[in-house]
């Protein structure tokens, strides 16, 4: 079994993947966010330098920060982003 | 208490966002401003322009977060907090925050707790323009390290 789910890539993570957003249809066996990372590595030489150092890569899911080991449940929309440099 | 968050591309005035929280009150007894402005270089090396990047709704929602946090802990009447994104040249303004508080001591130590929070849990990224291309600037550990410090005391810790 599959299920779709909004990806959201910002700064330098998007500009690897090439794109700020797409819908990704990941299977079940997916069960976390570190899972769901080195399943997008996967996906192709962009990705592969996107998520290379999946330990500096922070998550969020339906806009509220989350850890690699975070399950994504019944996430609509996941965000993959460098550290902030806001403020 | 009156919390206001924004994001916005367009620069903001800090006289006039504080003036709209105390005006009309005699509880006000401190107010407190930050305001951080763009820098003309970056590592030392001089920069042409800073562009923030954010995510839309997360942004506002993670100040929102802090703010309440913010609440919690200290008596306050009134907090701002405006964060503008965008290009942005050295000399202006990138965000403010203003708390108000009948005393000093809560309305300056909110100010602070908030600015930690924001440097590294707000989802915004800045990109700096430099004569040989454009660069994410790098987190930096110390501001972990700052935001680090609200979480050894008092309900954080109890949470966590």
């Amino acid at each position: 079994m599959t299920r779709i789910l909004k990806v959201r890539y910002f700064a330098w993570v998007r500009e690897r993947v090439g794109k700020p957003d797409e819908d990704v249809e990941v299977p079940d066996t997916v069960v976390t966010v570190g899972e769901l990372m080195t399943f997008l590595a996967a996906r192709g030489e962009e990705y592969a330098h996107a998520f290379e150092n999946p330990k500096v890569i922070r998550a969020a899911i339906d806009k509220a920060h989350v850890k690699p080991q975070t399950p994504l449940g019944g996430a609509t929309e996941i965000a993959f982003f460098p550290p902030m440099t806001g403020g | 208490m009156t919390a206001t968050v924004r994001i916005q591309r367009e620069p903001f005035d800090v006289a006039t966002e504080a003036a709209k929280i105390t005006r009309g009150r005699t509880d006000a007894g401190a107010v407190v401003t930050f305001t951080g402005i763009c820098r003309g270089d970056e590592n030392g090396q001089p920069i042409a322009a800073l562009t923030l990047e954010h995510y839309p709704g997360m942004a506002e929602a993670e100040i929102e977060r802090h703010v309440a946090e913010a609440t919690v802990r200290w008596p306050l009447i009134g907090v701002t907090v405006i964060h503008r994104y965008g290009r942005i040249v050295p000399g202006e303004d990138i965000m403010m925050v203003v708390t108000v508080s009948s005393h000093r001591a809560a309305a300056f130590a909110a100010a602070d707790f908030l600015m930690d929070y924001l440097k590294t849990r707000a989802p915004f990224w800045k990109q700096v323009e430099k004569a040989d291309g454009k660069i994410w600037v790098e987190a930096k550990a110390a501001d972990d390290e700052a935001a680090g410090r609200w979480t050894s005391t008092g309900k954080h810790q109890a949470a966590e």
